[in-house]
């Protein structure tokens, strides 16, 4: 186990570095000179844009601009972005309101796609069943922009429910309106993989021998049928945590929230490449992580599975 | 106290606070609380906050409330001096520039003849990177400062006479100089700026209505928050105790809070809201003229475009385009049709200028002008025309749409719109002259003068003459205007240009932008400046 | 905990006792290794239709040679899997109704002009702005879109693009990620560890970013449209499919049916292909048929940040963002492509719960 985790962990360093050689070249490759993104509409004079080409190492191959990021990361320096601000701080100030983000969309999916998918499991075909059908539909049917909206205007200016934008701070209080929203779809998800999970085990002999014996009702779905139908589930809650904070790009700028979503797709805009390998290159690792955490829950959930 | 700095500010402003009373409206009775903060939108600046390196509105609209110069505009667009006693000049080459003695940076440091030529010369040289470094590009010696690579950093033209005076030598006459002084790239800057400029734009310091409310003012990403310059003495004197920026990344959103009451002063009503924001704001909003205008460039380059079978194209396009149907229905009256290339904020706009017939819809006309133009040269149909926007800008689509179908349906060729992913990648085919169908372009003046619209954007080698539209003639006249001895000789030859312009359609006029400034139930007075951005400092908060 | 873990013993072999779920397993593999030269899927697995052949089977397996049983199996006619599956489905209503209206989508994308009123696409469109966000009339039944076009006929010229997208891209990302998850579940080891990880961070990776570049490759560049998007969704969608093929795949490749296949000696790819992944399928096909809808609303997404369909074509999503902003005043336009979208991914839905089950004989018992 402890082996496992060491050679896991070991994994990461490859990862790294590949996923920070294939984003820098993407960036790289991305379409239009930086030059023009840093200008704006008016241009620069020939005397400027020659001395930021020099300042952002524009000119430079391929790898020079690459093993120039890696060796400042390796003493610790991220760099700067093309506001002329700390990456390192740049991160620090947005990644924490995009991680409680994230976390609240996975507590609320897990929570309600969970519970709603164990009762249309273990009544499938019933009112209930077919009613989430419907619901989880129309999450899936309407893109996050429109559903966002449209849920920020009822739910915060016109019922005045939740504050329609995010302050300064982002709090868990202001965050769970836009956490919410970014959970809709992988809500639909988690209930329909549940739901089949369940009705799956719901029917199976050992559930039989489980209330023959005299088992509650409630043990029984609990121990018996639930935990029972969780490795997909818990796969993919954990492959989510990365895809909400990858895919919050939408809902943080519906919602104001001052997440890393923004400066991501900023930074891509603008092809500001040391920003973008650098949130990314956070992104592998923290799903990575994630996905750890997941594989070593295979073994709670079923003992059989070991790793050595 | 209070009343006392009031009827100061409204002696000064007089004209602009009777336009204010017209469109003013909620909460206008409850006594103003002069302390108050106000709260508006903008963007996260793209750069440190230093005036010679902000050329987009995030940064741009922080700095002009804390950065003022030698003049400031007043809401029509005319100069009127703030730092400046006087702006001469017998020649229009060499000026004569006084300031007023005794002027102090919010940091206590005085504000001398020395601080506005360490400045601009700080803004003008290549070694400092500095966006809006082409600002300073009429005064002697820029040439040698901003040559590629260049090390020198003090243009000859600069000189401080003595703590008050400085003389500006210029490369040639200029008749619009003294109004172009008012853009913030031309505001002074303490001597701290020089020693650490990456700290001072985290926390500039400047001299202007408002000044940052503290160290670390600037929440990156989410608010910047400013306090009233207690020591301002010029004529925009606030009427409020400051104001929070809150940063916004979708304009949407910021409407939302506006409708909520949880921001005062909107800038600009999103296209996303136009249908809704009468009903939505009742009298809470005013639709106003800026300096702004939307055109689409239409490059000379491409074959279909080109020679005259070009120019009668690009004048039946023209006529296609039924303006007031698409300002009407798609902007639901938020732009105004256009009939020039320059806005009707700007001294000497007229709207019935030799040929601007062409931007005037007639279908007949326009098919008349397509099929002289096919006897000439026939048209190459495997070429559908596109119209190119960039998509990350948003609220392009909606209009580009309109724009297409009414072409297609009036001239029966095939239009579509082509979307850009990056403002960067649509500017590069721009710029490297790759464009392969007509484009959105637009510009929004930096000073109110007319050479701004046409100068930058229509000149051989310009960086923004998207079209790479070369006329000599086109060229003479506007130089003929910048030298003349008076403005109003300048402004003949400026429309004489215009007129030149509206003939070949190098780009062809769509709409003149609107500020439409909405604001909440809590502030009164909002009034919109010549360039579309609220005067901050007239608002007064009601309620809290 | 420890009758927990009982349990879950019990749960991997869900509903046979141990023995006789391992002699079932080795009957099948008997079969199977006997065939593997021929490699016919007809012949194996004949077992599972009904319990009682089943029986029957087991008590074959003590006596018998290998070549018997093979070709008992063979006379008693059995049926494959997916045979047996497809018995079954054809008698399910919900089944029937999803391939009708699946078929009803496929023809409308095929053969738009049959149902269109006017083709959206001409070069001189009847789309008026004097029209803008005009109400349901005679010829227009579901009224008009804010640049005045006729939200009917443009939902059905929207068809095509927006099933391409949703199916092909579905299907990519299945195959795609179904064999690499699968082999990385029961491998394990260093190709899992490889392969996870080549997922990691093809997932991590921003779409926008990745849609961005393949967007820009020459080939892509001069044919923008559907198949540019399926490229794209798939290239950034398969590690989810992949993952949760690893997870399904982890948890029955220590069920003790595919160890004694293994002890008799079955190869990895028959044990993959007739045991592990017919039984890790079904939350593939939940997760698939549900991504088929977020795929078709994914391509407004990324059209509406620029990098998706050109703005000429027409799609579902294209129109559904395009009526975002007076969704307030007239939400039609938002509701009926939304509607159009919602019909097709309940279809998909309702063909994958039917097909999950007949896959899944055990769930029939009931």
């Amino acid at each position: 186990m402890a082996w496992y985790l060491v050679k896991r962990l070991l994994q990461l360093i490859p990862v790294f570095l590949g996923a920070t050689l294939l984003v820098y070249f993407l960036v790289f490759m991305t379409p239009g000179d930086p030059l023009d993104a840093l200008c704006g509409d008016k241009g620069c004079t020939p005397g400027v844009a020659a001395a930021l080409t020099k300042q952002y190492h524009l000119d430079d191959p391929f790898f020079m601009q690459y093993f120039h990021y890696i060796g400042n990361l390796l003493t610790g320096d991220l760099g700067v972005n093309f506001s002329g601000r700390e990456v390192s701080s740049v991160l620090a100030d947005a990644f924490p309101a995009t991680i409680r983000l994230a976390i609240i969309a996975l507590i609320f999916e897990a929570i309600f796609g969970i519970t709603f998918g164990l009762y249309a499991g273990l009544k499938k075909g019933g009112w209930f069943d077919s009613t989430v059908l419907v619901l989880s539909l129309v999450v899936i049917a309407v893109p996050i922009f429109v559903l966002g909206f449209v849920m920020q205007y009822f739910v915060g200016v016109k019922w005045g429910l939740a504050k329609p934008t995010v302050s300064g701070a982002a709090d868990w209080s202001d965050l769970i309106l836009p956490g919410i929203v970014l959970g809709l779809v992988s809500f639909a998800q988690v209930l329909r993989l549940t739901r089949t999970a369940v009705s799956e085990n719901a029917s199976a002999d050992y559930v039989r021998t489980a209330t023959a014996k005299g088992l509650t009702r409630g043990r029984v779905v609990r121990v018996h049928i639930l935990r029972n139908s969780m490795i997909p589930v818990a796969t993919f809650l954990g492959m989510d945590l990365g895809a909400l904070m990858g895919g919050a790009i939408v809902t943080e700028g519906i919602f104001n929230v001052p997440g890393i979503g923004n400066q991501l797709y900023k930074a891509l805009t603008l092809g500001d490449a040391p920003m973008v390998v650098s949130v990314v290159s956070v992104m592998v690792i923290i799903f990575c992580v994630a996905n750890l955490v997941v594989d070593l829950l295979y073994a709670w959930l079923d003992p059989r599975i070991r790793y050595a | 106290m209070r009343l006392s700095r009031i009827s100061k500010t409204l002696g000064i402003a007089a004209v602009a606070s009777l336009s204010l009373t017209a469109c003013g409206g909620g909460g206008s009775d409850e006594a103003a609380d002069g302390s108050a903060v106000i709260t508006a939108d903008s963007v996260e600046p793209q750069n440190p906050l230093v005036p010679t390196n902000t050329t987009e509105t995030g940064g741009g609209v922080v700095i002009q409330q804390i950065f003022n110069g030698l003049v400031t505009y007043d809401s029509e667009g005319k100069t009127q001096n703030d730092l400046a006693e006087s702006i001469e000049s017998k020649d229009k080459q060499t000026w004569t520039i006084k300031i007023k003695p005794d002027m102090k940076f919010t940091n206590g440091e005085a504000i001398t003849a020395q601080s506005f030529v360490d400045s601009w010369n700080y803004g003008a040289a290549a070694k400092n990177a500095q966006g809006a470094a082409s600002f300073f590009e009429p005064i002697e010696g820029y040439e040698t400062v901003s040559a590629e690579g260049s090390t020198e950093d003090k243009m000859s033209g600069l000189k401080a006479v003595d703590d008050t005076t400085f003389t500006v030598k210029l490369v040639a006459p200029q008749s619009d100089f003294e109004q172009r002084l008012g853009y913030t790239a031309f505001a002074p800057m303490p001597s701290s700026a020089f020693k650490d400029m990456k700290a001072f734009g985290e926390n500039p310091v400047g001299y202007g209505p408002y000044k940052m409310a503290k160290e670390g003012a600037w929440q990156h990403n989410s608010a910047i928050d400013l306090v009233k310059n207690d020591d301002y003495k010029g004529p925009e004197e606030a009427k409020n105790g400051g104001i929070t920026f809150k940063l916004y990344q979708n304009p949407d959103t910021a409407y939302q809070d506006l409708i909520s009451n949880n921001l005062d002063v909107l800038q600009q009503v999103p296209t996303g809201a136009l249908g809704n924001y009468k009903s939505d704001l009742g009298d809470r909003y005013s639709d106003k003229p800026y300096a702004g205008i939307q055109t689409l460039a239409v490059p000379e380059y491409q074959d279909n475009w080109k020679g005259e079978a070009g120019k009668l194209r690009r004048q039946a396009l023209s006529m296609a385009i039924d303006r007031q149907e698409i300002t009407k229905v798609i902007f639901n009256e938020t732009r105004s049709p256009a009939t020039d290339f320059t806005a009707p904020t700007i001294e000497g706009y007229d709207e019935n200028l030799p040929n601007s017939e062409n931007t005037k819809f007639n279908k007949d006309k326009a098919k008349e002008l397509w099929d002289k133009a096919e006897k000439i040269q026939p048209y190459d149909k495997s070429q559908t025309l596109t119209i190119a926007f960039n998509a990350d800008a948003g609220g392009h689509k909606k209009w580009v749409d309109a724009v297409a179908n009414q072409i297609k349906n009036n001239l029966g060729i095939e239009v579509e719109g082509k979307s850009y992913s990056t403002f960067k990648e649509l500017r590069s085919e721009a710029k490297a002259g790759k464009l392969t169908g007509a484009t959105r372009s637009g510009w929004q003046a930096d000073y109110p003068s007319m050479y701004n619209f046409m100068g930058p954007t229509f000149t051989k080698g310009a960086a923004s003459n998207d079209s790479r539209y070369d006329n000599p003639k086109f060229e003479d006249t506007l130089n003929s205007g910048l030298e003349a001895k008076t403005t109003e000789d300048g402004v003949k030859k400026f429309q004489e240009a215009d007129s030149m312009l509206l003939e070949d359609l190098p780009s062809i006029p769509l709409w003149y932008n609107q500020a439409n400034t909405a604001w909440s139930e809590n502030v009164s007075g909002v009034d919109t400046g010549w360039d579309g951005v609220p005067e901050y400092y007239k608002v007064e908060k009601t309620k809290s | 905990m420890r009758e927990a873990n009982m349990e879950n013993n019990d749960a991997a072999d869900r509903d046979l006792d141990p023995e006789a779920r391992a002699h079932e397993a080795a009957m099948r593999e008997i079969a199977d290794t006997a065939d593997t030269p021929a490699g016919s899927h007809q012949k194996d697995l004949g077992g599972l239709s009904t319990g009682i052949m089943m029986e029957h089977f087991v008590a074959d397996v003590g006596s018998t040679p290998v070549t018997a049983t093979d070709s008992r199996s063979a006379e008693g006619a059995p049926v494959s899997l997916w045979r047996d599956a497809w018995r079954q489905l054809r008698k399910k209503p919900t089944f029937v109704i999803a391939a009708l209206l699946i078929v009803l989508v496929i023809v409308v994308a095929l053969f738009p002009q049959l149902f269109w009123t006017e083709n959206p696409s001409a070069a001189a469109t009847q789309c008026l702005l004097e029209n803008s966000n005009g109400k349901a009339s005679a010829g227009h039944p579901m009224g008009f879109t804010a640049q005045g076009c006729d939200v009917y006929s443009r939902v059905i010229a929207g068809t095509r693009a927006s099933l391409m997208v949703g199916l092909f891209t579905t299907i990519g990302v299945v195959v795609i990620g179904g064999i690499i998850g699968a082999l990385a579940g029961y491998f394990g080891g260093w190709i899992d560890g490889v392969l996870a990880r080549l997922g990691d961070v093809f997932f991590a990776l921003p779409l926008i970013l990745g849609a961005l570049v393949v967007m820009q490759l020459p080939f892509f560049k001069a044919h923008r449209g559907v198949w540019t998007l399926v490229v794209v969704l798939v290239l950034f969608g398969w590690p989810q499919i992949a993952r949760i093929m690893r997870g399904a795949v982890v948890e029955v490749r220590n069920a003790d049916y595919v160890v004694s296949a293994r002890s008799l000696g079955v190869s990895s790819l028959g044990i993959l292909m007739r045991h592990i992944i017919p039984n890790a399928m079904a939350p593939v096909i939940v997760i698939a048929t549900i991504s088929l809808g977020t795929f078709i609303v994914a391509e407004s997404t990324l059209s509406y940040l620029g990098i998706g369909l050109p703005p000429g074509m027409m799609s579902w999503g294209n129109d559904i963002s395009d009526a975002k902003d007076a969704f307030r005043s007239n939400p039609m336009p938002v509701f009926w492509p939304g509607l159009a979208l919602s019909l097709t991914v309940l279809s998909f839905i309702m063909l994958g719960d039917a097909l999950r089950d007949a896959l899944d004989p055990k769930a029939r018992k009931k």
